[in-house]
């Protein structure tokens, strides 16, 4: 009997060691999405212009729509995604259990993202930064001035750390007041229990609007941390994490060269870049280096547009200006690379 | 029968009086009672004023019908729509099969629920035709089924067996197969609420029995297995639960993609059973010693003492717990938007994140409590009227 049971639990114990070695295989996830004929792309579901679900059931956003992108490109079908609402908690663990292919979630590229939680990031595609929101009447300009105000901030986030730095480099003082919730935070700013509330610039415009008189209130020309948001992939995989940042420089070179939904595909052009960027080249195009069909960035435009039509159309509604978000060639961060 | 007409009590002549009467009766009887009256409608008319003048004048409700079919299935997909109806004519032929057959609280219900098709059917927001169609489709299957069923006791295990088999003939209705159905993650809204909370009480309720008798068995190692289960559970809040069967679960198993539906649904009824064996087990230890004993006098074995003498006695005693206990079930199930999943209460966060709606947080919880508040009380009502119809107290 004894000797029964011992053979049972080695053969489970084998097993179960097995299993997980037969599981994770050397596949790139680009094979597995082609494979499965759909992407999972784990998004935000209430972040305001980035991620939410629209009035006709279909997901709306920025991050959504680089994930559509992302579809097109290795599918040619944007509609081709399943996308999984992820808390911030959740994000990472979901991506490194492959529970999702890319997670496009207002994820902030830090270094200890990068080496210990075992993501690759692909290139920004929102800049944003930390800044505070406070009441006109105040008279407040700069942050020296803030000492001894109440400052209301999101719990457990980076943005409470860089308030805590910030002061202490200042060397003022400043009251905080956690909020477990966003709706909270905003409201409570609004009935005047705080002087001035601190998060990302992109969150200050957007909740401004909703406040009760937007125009009593004004955002600090100061930023104190810097959040560059962009998709992430697994770590390891860098023929996915290509495909992935590719997508995000196919949507910045269109904007570069006046490439828009609309004329994507009767774009005439005699520049050879252009041309191998559109697939319509000689040669075998640049799809075929990354593992994707020859005409993917022409799917990629068709299905969301342009950097620039993607942010009007989710981040301008908000009030969002462009801000460091625009090519270089006007000034911004948003730069590709070449197309060769 | 005897006895029960002993005890019946003798009801009051039934009152012809208008509400004015009633009025003067009870508010404006003697003088004091009129400047108690008087000075509470005072208060009463201070403390919701804001709330009245909020709601009439400044609360912007046009968020509720524009997104209510977010509200009540969230992103299923419009073209497959007619997978929902489906399920619910199931349901509706069902359920006037069996208000048909056994009239009495069933019978209101769906007589409740066929003005509340009819009312949707009419409502002036811009729902699309076909919607309404559907909706008094629902009632057209009420009202066949009803007079169908209509005393036919024929009929009665068949129409049992049809209430058990349309749980998993639903799922399959509303998943269809493979690529071609309606992936669970596009499940959401009211819809979703309402899986997770029926497959919840569905499933932990036998679940829970079985955990109960269990843990009153004489046999230790089921005794023990059972009692650790129950406790470790009931030890820890169902968040980490819900948490460590969306963390933990893909991490101990890599590659097995697991539906997440499927496992906060397996989450909250692992929890749920673990609390449903502790009120029954307080039935069980109500059942008189006596009736064991009795029943082992006339010759019943364990199986049929259990089923026949003990079990009947016991849960009739316990309806109040358990109904609470689904309540609280139902109520639960909102926690799953903490993991991410849009039910109800999700699908209400999510549209307060669309640019066209920020700030409209007062309008979306309150139309979302109401919701919820619907539902619970009607399983409170249920639970009083079955309570009744077995004299629960009584005898």
């Amino acid at each position: 009997m004894r000797k029964f049971l011992f053979r049972v639990s080695a053969l489970v114990l084998a097993i179960s060691l097995v299993i997980p070695l037969l599981a994770s295989g050397e596949e790139s996830i680009l094979d597995k999405v082609k494979n499965r004929g759909r992407l999972i792309c784990g998004v935000n579901k209430e972040l305001p212009g980035f991620g939410f679900l629209g009035q006709d059931g279909k997901w709306k956003g920025f991050d959504v729509d680089y994930g559509r992108a992302i579809a097109a490109a290795v599918l040619g079908d944007p509609d081709k995604v399943e996308f999984r609402p992820l808390k911030a908690a959740d994000r990472f663990p979901a991506l490194q259990t492959g529970e999702i292919d890319v997670l496009i979630r207002n994820t902030t590229w830090t270094l200890t993202r990068d080496t210990d939680l075992g993501a690759d990031f692909a290139p920004p595609t929102f800049y944003d930064g930390q800044g505070f929101m406070l009441r006109k009447d105040l008279g407040i300009t700069s942050l020296k001035e803030l000492a001894g105000a109440t400052i209301g901030v999101t719990a457990g986030s980076t943005t409470e750390l860089n308030l805590a730095d910030t002061t202490r480099a200042l060397g003022i003082e400043v009251e905080p007041i956690v909020f477990e919730e966003t709706e909270t935070l905003y409201q409570s700013y609004d009935q005047g229990r705080c002087d001035a509330v601190t998060s990302d610039k992109s969150q200050l415009v957007s909740r401004r609007q909703s406040l009760k008189n937007p125009d009593d209130h004004v955002i600090l020309d100061v930023t104190i941390s810097k959040e560059p948001l962009g998709p992430v992939t697994v770590h390891g995989d860098n023929k996915w994490n290509d495909v992935v940042s590719w997508v995000v420089y196919a949507t910045f070179f269109a904007e570069e060269h006046g490439i828009t939904q609309s004329n994507v595909n009767t774009f005439e052009t005699e520049n050879p870049e252009i041309k191998r960027f559109l697939g319509t080249d000689d040669g075998t195009g640049m799809g075929g280096k990354l593992g994707l069909p020859k005409d993917w960035a022409r799917q990629v435009i068709a299905a969301v547009g342009n950097y620039g039509e993607i942010f009007e159309r989710n981040l301008t509604p908000l009030g969002l200006p462009r801000g460091v978000n625009k090519p270089w060639t006007q000034g911004g961060l948003l730069y590709a690379i070449p197309f060769r | 029968m005897e006895e029960q007409g002993l005890t019946q009590e003798i009801k009051p002549p039934v009152s012809t009086k208008g509400p004015g009467r009633w009025l003067k009766e009870n508010l404006f009887n003697t003088w004091y009672n009129t400047i108690l009256t008087c000075l509470a409608l005072v208060f009463l008319f201070f403390a919701f004023k804001g709330f009245l003048t909020w709601a009439f004048t400044e609360a912007e409700w046009g968020v509720i019908p524009a997104n209510f079919r977010l509200f009540m299935v969230g992103s299923y997909p419009q073209e497959q729509i007619w997978r929902v109806w489906t399920a619910i004519y199931i349901l509706s032929v069902l359920m006037g099969l069996s208000a048909g057959l056994w009239g009495g609280l069933i019978l209101r219900f769906v007589v409740v629920l066929s003005g509340v098709w009819f009312i949707s059917a009419l409502l002036p927001f811009d729902f699309e035709l076909s919607t309404r169609g559907w909706c008094l489709g629902a009632i057209a299957m009420i009202a066949v089924s009803f007079f169908l069923g209509r005393d036919r006791t024929s009929l009665r295990s068949w129409i049992l067996g049809g209430w058990i088999l349309s749980f998993p003939v639903i799922m399959v209705v509303l998943r269809g197969f493979g690529e071609n159905g309606v992936l669970t993650s596009r499940w959401g809204g009211l819809l979703l609420t309402l899986i997770l909370a029926i497959s919840g009480i569905v499933v932990s309720f036998p679940l829970g029995v079985f955990l109960a008798l269990c843990r009153q068995s004489k046999l230790p190692v089921i005794r023990w297995v059972s009692t650790t289960y129950i406790e470790m559970v009931r030890g820890v809040p169902l968040i980490t639960i819900l948490f460590m069967g969306n963390v933990l679960i893909p991490i101990f198993m890599p590659g097995f993609d697991i539906n997440q539906v499927l496992r906060m649904m397996l989450c909250l009824i692992f929890f749920s059973a673990a609390y449903m064996a502790e009120n029954v087990r307080g039935g069980l230890q109500g059942v008189p010693r006596g009736q064991h004993e009795a029943a082992q006098a006339v010759g019943l074995n364990y199986v049929q003492t259990t089923l026949f003498i003990v079990l009947p006695q016991a849960l009739r005693s316990v309806i109040p717990a358990i109904v609470g206990q689904f309540i609280a079930l139902f109520k639960d199930t909102s926690l799953v938007s903490v993991i991410g999943l849009i039910d109800l209460l999700g699908v209400a966060r999510s549209i307060l994140a669309n640019p066209k709606w920020l700030g409209l947080q007062a309008e979306v919880y309150l139309f979302v409590a109401f919701i919820y508040f619907v539902f619970c009380y009607a399983m409170s009502y249920a639970s009083q009227d079955i309570e009744t119809d077995l004299g629960v107290g009584k005898h």
